[in-house]
């Protein structure tokens, strides 16, 4: 029998949570609750499994045991009795409430949690803490780190979403065709934040694979929604460049000067194939673009044989569908690598972006390279002084004395 | 079911929503009536009340066992309620596809709130 030890139930436990909590939650409609009785499901695999050895079906083992404890705990309190009674109702069309419901297509719980989770009455921080939480199988803890936020305050953050989703009956269910356009939104968005909190974080190197996880899960569960697969592609390419993107001491490398041998080729062709097909589809959406964006880039094996024209007609569809300004800044990079810095300076300059430090980065670099060298030095001070981390701010103030 | 206070709040700088003419104000009270009826006849609707201008409320305390009345609102603010509707709705969603269209017939802002208590 094969030893299993504690980090390997942790592992299991987070892979598999999520599916549980969702499965629980359905099953007795309170959130609270299927998380304590998953929790004491984990005890009680720290317990057994080591001796018993891991169950053939550790997923179901833990959702059936999660269950049974949540049963038990009911029983033994007032309220609780009250509430199984009702769960019946919760669970209309079917006798016996602990069956699960397999009337029309077959929806996985984790759909309507991640949809209840992300409910556009919840603001983004609590969609994201209690998809994490919920989902993701994280500790309250290691939410909390991952957005630099105490402890407590998260802790906080959790209690007060659940609470309302509680009383003001957010509903758990996937919502219909209709209200999937404004719904799906939120729920991409929160996975894109998790990436991207992981990939400017490198504390917290975890949050891209579970971006990545979720979005597989969506992507599965949603197969005919081409954003789902577009945000999916999305991340499979932006990962594959991951660890390229930094040097061993923290600082960022960009993408001119990235060891492309060192892209992680499985996750490029992973991704291409998803962009190909999103392609025949002729649906694009600012996910498959930012996707096709990137799946250029992976095909080019170095810097200057990149398809930049084909990067400048893709960034002009995604102007299109998603008018932002810091879309035409990339936009303007792009011009600039056909139509030299010069016609890129002149449409980065229109941008109303003061406050955004790629803005003044890239004016820096555009002026480097028209050789105006104290406008290029006074742009990088501006970038380096307002960015986000050390390593980028450093990496700036290298750039502006490289410039002089 | 649970219930929901709907309720509609008036921005006094606001000219959007402000009713001038009596076409305006016949045009709004029509878009409200149809509003009401469909809530009546799909069972949503409890009860709603346009309210009369913030400068015709009072306010009631009681302060050491004297009762004391004032003149006023009791929040002097730039926004104040306009009106509201009580309705009894399957969940949030439900409450916000009636809130979205009162928002539509009354163009103002709604603000749903359930009711402490009554989730059956």
């Amino acid at each position: 029998m094969p030893t299993i030890d504690e980090a390997q139930i942790g592992r299991i436990f987070r892979e598999e949570s999520g599916r549980s909590v969702a499965a629980l939650i359905r099953i007795f409609g309170d959130i609270d609750l299927a998380e304590d009785a998953v929790q004491e499901a984990f005890t009680v695999a720290l317990d057994k499994w080591p001796d018993e050895g891991l169950p053939p079906n550790p997923g179901g083992w833990i959702t059936t045991t999660a269950r049974n404890r949540a049963i038990n705990r009911l029983r033994r309190e007032s309220r609780g009795r009250e509430l199984l009674s009702e769960v019946a109702v919760l669970s209309p069309g079917n006798d016996d409430p602990l069956i699960p419901e397999e009337v029309g297509p077959v929806q996985d719980d984790r759909l309507r949690l991640i949809f209840t989770c992300c409910h556009p009455a919840l603001s983004t921080e609590a969609q994201v803490a209690l998809t994490l939480r919920l989902l993701g199988g994280l500790s309250t803890e290691e939410v909390a780190r991952s957005f630099l936020v105490a402890e407590p305050t998260m802790a906080q953050r959790l209690v007060r979403a659940k609470r309302k989703i509680k009383a003001a009956r957010i509903p758990y269910r996937v919502p219909e065709d209709h209200e999937l356009p404004n719904r799906l939104g939120p729920v991409l968005a929160v996975v894109y934040l998790v990436y991207n909190a992981g990939l400017n974080s490198p504390a917290e190197p975890g949050l891209c694979p579970e971006a990545i996880r979720l979005s597989r899960i969506l992507a599965k569960l949603m197969p005919d929604e081409l954003e789902v697969a577009g945000l999916l592609a999305l991340l499979l390419l932006t990962e594959s460049r991951r660890a390229s993107r930094t040097r061993p001491d923290g600082s960022l490398v960009l993408l001119s000067e990235q060891d492309r041998r060192r892209w992680d080729r499985a996750l490029i062709e992973e991704g291409q194939a998803i962009v190909r097909r999103c392609l025949r589809r002729n649906q694009p959406g600012a996910y498959q673009l930012q996707a096709a964006i990137n799946a250029v880039h992976a095909d080019a094996s170095t810097f200057e044989e990149t398809d930049w024209p084909q990067i400048v007609a893709l960034y002009d569809q995604l102007l299109a569908v998603a008018s932002t300004p810091v879309v035409a800044l990339n936009r303007a990079i792009a011009i600039g690598e056909v139509q030299g810095p010069a016609a890129a300076l002149a449409l980065v300059d229109d941008l109303d972006l003061d406050n955004y430090h790629p803005f003044h980065a890239t004016r820096a670099d555009l002026l480097r390279r028209l050789g105006r060298h104290s406008e290029a030095e006074a742009a990088y001070e501006r970038a380096a002084a307002m960015a986000p981390t050390d390593a980028e701010r450093d990496f700036l103030r290298l750039g502006g004395r490289a410039s002089r | 079911m649970a219930q929901y206070l709907l309720s509609a709040h008036s921005v006094e700088s606001e000219v959007e929503g402000a009713l001038t003419t009596d076409e305006e104000m016949q045009a709004f009270m029509e878009r409200v009536g149809a509003l009401e009826n469909e809530m009546k006849s799909s069972g949503a609707w409890i009860f709603s009340a346009r309210l009369n201008d913030p400068d015709t409320a009072t306010v009631v305390r009681v302060s050491d066992g004297e009762v004391l009345t004032t003149d006023g609102p009791f929040a002097e603010s730039k926004e104040h309620l306009a009106g509201f509707y009580i309705i009894e709705a399957e969940d949030l969603d439900a409450a916000l596809g009636w809130a979205g269209k009162v928002a539509d017939a009354t163009n103002h802002p709604i603000e749903v709130w359930p009711f402490a208590d009554t989730q059956s």
